[in-house]
């Protein structure tokens, strides 16, 4: 296992680096000069050149490359061109809200998805098994910032049982909070459901056609013993590969679920950074999401193996 | 928005009847009956031509001119006299710009599935083939390109690039690359160990014959079946976009824009957003049902 740990690791590293470049890149390949978005009105050629000189744009580019992957390295992430403020500090005072929306929306889908998807596999070609599987075609067909509208629309505009956006934090009133949270949760959570649910029916389905099962009802175990006790612990595992996915790709499906909510998180903190042509803050969230992502991808792996003794990582 | 594995290899190495040799009588008779025995593929496949036409024929079957404002007429409500949708703040015909839309994004996820498909099934196909360091190197390119999740790596290109449709269209496609060459690379070395490569090799053949003529034809069936997959996730992922504004720019009749914009309004004008919403989402569905119905029927183990 531990050799597992280290090789994956060690795999790692060049894909780290790739990241790196790509996003330091992202900032070069931006039509336009940093000089003249933080100079206004004085383009005078000698303050260009005094500004390019300040952020070290006049170095050589792999000079500038090894510079800043020092200073992330250090966490320093650089400051924001529009508002000076370090990215780190922008990015931090954003992430609980993200990371509240995030887990309240995965609760959500698990809650639509297991259930549904058990029922669906235990009852494979019934109505209810036609209807499950229309809803995760439906699921991830539909996009999330429709779902968000509609739930506006429905829910919020016509029968006025929620807000139609914003956010208060819980430490301040945690009955607002709530009732903020309650329709962006469903909306991002909708297609997670939609895929967790795919998971979880097929995963059944292999689990209760094996051996064991069978053992079980012979046994003389109760139907519904075998299907929740012991199918599905079991059918679970590949799930929480997807669901480990679905945790390290938390900002990329906050981006637009927080633009439709106002909701204030990275999410929304990266779309205004682009219109703002706020580089470094967007090079920040970008760098964040692919590393989170790498992380996520990586403790799956791990954690796979732990629940599935027979996974061998020789 | 992730893509679903597409379906493996018949072990047989057998032609399916979606391969064209040319279509000739057996080959129109194959497929013929390949769409009668598999109704959930015809039927698929008659809601992406039916797309396929809404988008050629739009200028043709648009009751009205899809930019053309007329104050007037400003949000008039569904099935008003002459436009049966409606007409938007600006007196646009709902119909007509939901039915260009389909002009804009189909393009679209045309060009990016393409760009995808081409760069990506170039790596597979390099990497599967050759192995070595070559493969070792391009696999950790394309690992780097996973690294980001999809709707992320897109937003950056975008925000690199400058917003717009075109720079979407290239985001979109890179975005799809690390799918196809995983998918192809895989099958590659699937093909590799298979008898009728080694007996080809042997025989003599030559490597840009063994690829032309032997190895590409075998991929095929999975490649269709993701090509329809990621066309779902093109036009998804242009409205996404297009709706964050980093895509299509006001007045372009897109989808996802519209939506941008009808969402001010839904207070007294909720079809402003529910039709084009409803079209991305009936789209989206029809690429995804194709996608899911010839995986089915086109992978020997779930035919069963």
């Amino acid at each position: 296992m531990t050799a597992y740990i280290v090789r994956r690791l060690a795999l790692m590293v060049p894909v780290a680096f790739l990241v790196t470049i790509g996003v330091f890149m992202l900032i070069h390949l931006t039509p336009g000069d940093p000089a003249l978005i933080l100079l206004g009105e004085d383009r005078s050629p000698q303050a260009i050149a005094a500004i390019h000189h300040r952020l070290g744009l006049d170095q050589p580019l792999y000079i500038q490359y090894l510079v800043w992957l020092g200073q992330i390295v250090h966490l320093d992430l650089g400051r924001s061109v529009t508002t000076h403020q370090p990215v780190t500090i922008a990015i931090g005072e954003r992430l609980p809200a993200t990371f509240e929306l995030g887990a309240v929306a995965l609760i959500w889908s698990l809650l639509v998805a297991i259930p549904l998807g058990t029922i669906a596999a235990v009852r494979r070609g019934s109505l209810a098994d036609r209807i499950a599987t229309g809803f995760t075609v439906g699921g991830v067909s539909i996009p999330n910032f429709f779902i968000g509208i509609v739930l506006i629309f429905v829910l919020s505009v016509s029968l006025r049982l929620f807000p139609f956006g914003g956010y208060v934090p819980f430490n301040q009133d945690p009955y607002q909070n709530l009732r903020h949270i309650v329709l962006p949760a469903i909306a991002l959570g909708t297609a997670g459901a939609a895929i967790n649910m795919r998971f979880t029916r097929s995963s059944m389905i292999e689990v209760l056609n094996l051996d064991f099962i069978r053992t079980a009802r012979a046994k003389g175990a109760s139907w519904q013993r075998v299907v929740f006790i012991h199918a599905l612990k079991n059918a679970l595992i590949p799930v929480v590969t997807i669901i480990g996915l679905q945790v390290g790709g938390i900002i990329e499906g906050a981006v637009v679920t927080e633009t439709v909510f106002t909701w204030p998180g990275v999410g929304r903190l990266a779309v205004e950074s682009i219109l703002n042509r706020d580089y470094t803050v967007v090079q920040g969230i970008v760098l964040l999401a692919a590393f989170s992502f790498m992380f996520a991808n990586l403790l799956v792996d791990l954690v796979y193996g732990w629940l599935d003794p027979r996974i061998s990582y020789a | 928005m992730s893509s679903t594995p597409a379906t493996t290899l018949s072990p047989s190495g057998s032609p399916s009847p979606l391969q064209g040799r040319g279509l000739g009588r057996g080959a129109r008779q194959n497929i013929l009956k390949f769409g009668r025995t598999h109704l959930a593929v015809t039927f698929a496949l008659a809601l992406v031509a039916l797309l396929f036409l809404v988008a050629l024929l739009a200028p043709f079957i648009s009751p009205h001119d899809p930019i053309a404002v007329v104050a007037n007429d400003a949000y008039l409500r569904p099935l008003s006299p002459g436009h049966l949708l409606g007409t938007d703040e600006l007196g646009r015909d709902l119909l007509s710009r939901a039915l260009w839309g389909a002009r804009v994004s189909l393009p679209v996820a045309f060009v990016a599935v393409a760009v995808g498909l081409f760069a990506g099934g170039l790596i597979g196909l390099v990497s599967g083939y050759w192995g070595g360091i070559i493969d070792l190197l391009l696999m950790r390119l394309i690992d780097a390109l996973l690294a980001f999740p999809g709707l992320i790596l897109a937003i950056a290109i975008v925000a690199a690039l400058g917003p717009g449709l075109r720079n979407a269209m290239i985001a979109i496609g890179i975005v799809a690359i690390p799918t196809y060459a995983r998918l192809v690379r895989a099958l590659v070395l699937q093909l590799k160990q298979m008898e009728f490569i080694t007996a080809t090799r042997s025989l003599g053949a030559t490597a840009p014959r063994l690829i032309l003529r032997h190895l590409i034809p075998n991929l095929l069936n999975p490649i269709i079946v993701q090509v329809s997959l990621s066309a779902g996730f093109a036009i998804l992922a242009e409205a996404t976009l297009s709706f964050l504004g980093l895509g299509a720019t006001v007045p372009t009749p897109d989808w996802g824009q519209m939506i941008n914009s009808g969402a001010t309004f839904l207070a007294n004008d909720p079809w402003l957003a529910i039709v084009p919403g409803a079209a991305i989402s009936l789209t989206v569905y029809s690429f995804n049902f194709l996608g899911d119905s010839l995986r089915d029927a086109l992978d020997p183990r779930l035919r069963s």
